[in-house]
């Protein structure tokens, strides 16, 4: 499977990963030039005493070039030291592991339901192309698309939560409280997440099935008196399963961007809460450290979804 | 079809293909008609509005719609109705300001990268990538966060997060219009860079970037209603609709008028815009006329 074109490529990919991980960082740190004015007075709070502020300068090494401060905080982030929250002392890498397992939980979730929900929607949609049933689906797509998914969110506590008391409306239970209950109160905010996931999944698969369906190798099939039926799920599906891949790494992104607010919603202790909060309390160490984290994952998340399309995909071979 | 056929279809004047357009996609006609209607309320919004977006109601707090309040009152006694209307010039605003912002950004940017080539065009793909690679709405909290919060802010954040997104288009389009012949005719008349770009490149590479920035428009609203919500945008006494959805969440059991009235006013805006990206997409591009 793994031949040296391959993992000629896989090496290339690996290499164009690189030089993006770390203009990310460089982009992180550099938020904080755009805070106006002396950051070391703006970050140290109203009323802050001169020691807390001289404090805060010596902790950024403010009073060094700008390189030399991104150098020496891009050293210690390799290391795994973020710096510490301005408000509580608590080192910002503590809030990220307490904070973002309960998000990717979130976020994995949503993105099952997404292509759980929009392969079946996707395939019925490409079976009858301009049909009612296809134009129906790919409306309720493009609701899907535009519909805020935090006000979503409410409605689905509303009916579900407080009219039909199904699942709780708001809170969280984290992974390691047992996965069952974890889940019983993540499906609400991942319903809400969802909906973008399911519009973009059932579209990509309707339109690369109708593509393919008309095709010169499927009109050899339905010459060979294939039914129309088996060329989709034998023929179709094969050759468009790996395009899904692409779809779920750009969907990780959004659905990471979507979850900070659906957080807020359902009031989840995540990652997305504490960016938030940090932003609205001025806690800029914090406000780094967690869009580096995310910013990271996605980083990963297309690296990894990028390599598995080159394992998987035969043509690639060819072209 | 022929090039006499397609002469005089050239020689119409704008207006014309413009109503041409507008009778064939009803679509594309009722979502332009509906965001004009939105304009209007939004500059007339002090005299269509029946109380002030302040105006309390101490005897009606939190009531249901009826025919004093037409979609009930908040948790302060102010009319729904009222706040509404003042909320559209915000929420307009900020979504052509995020859009705006993003396309005097993206625009130069993608079209340097895709003309220039070279080093340069790989050192800017690199710094697209890069900014592509960050969750949007994050990202926008955290710049939002540096800069202050507010709701220009907010949305110049939003803007310089989405320009990535127009340079990468623009970026595509100008490798394909440079390699035309009137732009190497235009350099051998001695045409200047500058010249070049503007006169040249960016007329025939701009479709796109008209279909893009209309969709946009939709996500931005969505931007500026999360922000909102979020408490990082619009300050009171100030309205806009994000902020009302949040007001409502908290009283949705009591009075949920208040918090669907605002949401369906974004996802009604948000989708004249996606439809009018797409009525845009397909009268602009040749190859899907007709489908």
């Amino acid at each position: 499977m793994l031949t040296r074109k391959k993992l000629g490529m896989i090496a290339s990919r690996l290499l164009q990963a690189l030089p993006i991980a770390v203009l990310a960082t460089f982009v992180v740190y550099s938020l904080m030039q755009l805070i106006p004015g002396d950051i070391a007075v703006t970050l140290a709070g109203e009323n802050a005493s001169d020691e807390r502020i001289a404090e805060i300068r010596e902790l950024y090494r403010l009073n060094q070039p700008f390189l030399v401060q991104y150098g020496s905080w891009l050293w210690n982030a390799v290391q795994g030291d973020l710096g510490v929250s301005l408000l509580t002392r608590e080192p910002v890498a503590e809030t990220i592991a307490r904070t973002y397992p309960t998000t990717l939980l979130i976020v994995a979730y949503a993105i099952v339901l997404s292509v759980v929900i929009g392969v079946p929607l996707g395939i019925l949609a490409a079976s009858r192309p301009g049909s009612l049933l296809d134009s129906g689906i790919m409306s309720i797509a493009s609701l899907g698309v535009t519909v805020p998914n935090f006000w979503f969110g409410m409605i689905l506590a509303l009916w579900l939560a407080l009219g039909l008391n199904l699942f709780p409306a708001t809170g969280f239970a984290s992974p390691g409280d047992g996965l069952g209950t974890a889940l019983w109160y993540a499906t609400l905010p991942a319903l809400a997440l969802c909906t973008n996931g399911i519009a973009e999944v059932s579209r990509q698969l309707r339109s690369s099935l109708v593509e393919i369906q008309s095709s010169q190798f499927v009109r050899t099939l339905h010459a060979k008196g294939l039914s129309p039926a088996s060329i989709l799920w034998k023929h179709g599906l094969k050759n468009v399963g790996v395009n899904l891949l692409t779809v779920i790494s750009l969907l990780f992104n959004k659905t990471l961007a979507a979850t900070v607010v659906v957080e807020a919603v359902f009031a989840i202790p995540g990652i997305g809460s504490a960016i938030v909060n940090a932003v609205l309390q001025g806690d800029f160490p914090v406000v780094q450290g967690a869009v580096l984290a995310m910013v990271a994952t996605v980083i990963v998340v297309n690296l990894v979804t990028d390599v598995l399309y080159t394992v998987l995909d035969p043509r690639i071979e060819q072209a | 079809m022929s090039a006499t056929t397609l002469l005089p279809l050239q020689q119409d004047s704008i207006v014309v293909r413009f109503g041409r357009w507008l009778r064939r996609d009803i679509r594309g006609a009722l979502s332009l008609a509906f965001l004009l209607l939105l304009i209007v309320v939004a500059l007339l919004a002090p005299w269509i509005a029946p109380y002030s977006p302040t105006e309390q109601d101490y005897a009606n707090m939190l009531a249901e719609p009826s025919a004093r309040h037409w979609l009930g009152t908040d948790d302060l006694g102010r009319d729904v109705f009222s706040r509404l209307i003042h909320g559209t010039a915000s929420s307009l605003y900020a979504a052509f300001l995020a859009v705006g912002v993003a396309v005097l950004v993206g625009v130069p940017v993608g079209l340097v990268a895709g003309f220039m080539g070279g080093w340069v065009d790989l050192a800017i793909s690199r710094c697209i990538d890069t900014l592509l690679s960050f969750p949007a709405i994050v990202l926008a909290v955290a710049v939002t966060g540096a800069m202050g919060i507010g709701l220009t802010n907010a949305m110049l954040a939003v803007g310089l997060v989405f320009s990535p997104q127009l340079a990468r288009l623009v970026r595509a389009r100008t490798l394909v219009v440079r390699q035309e012949l009137y732009v190497d005719a235009a350099r051998c008349f001695g045409a200047s860079l500058p010249r070049l770009l503007l006169k040249h490149v960016l007329p025939n590479a701009i479709q796109p970037v008209l279909v893009q920035a209309t969709l946009l428009l939709a996500v931005a609203l969505l931007a500026e209603a999360s922000l909102n919500f979020l408490g990082l945008g619009v300050q009171p006494p100030d309205v806009s609709w994000g902020m009302m959805i949040a007001r409502g969440y908290m009283y949705m059991e009591i009075a949920p008028a208040q918090m669907y009235v605002p949401g369906l006013a974004i996802l009604l805006t948000a989708i004249a815009f996606n439809t009018l990206g797409e009525s845009l997409r397909v009268a602009l591009d040749p190859t899907l006329r007709g489908r």
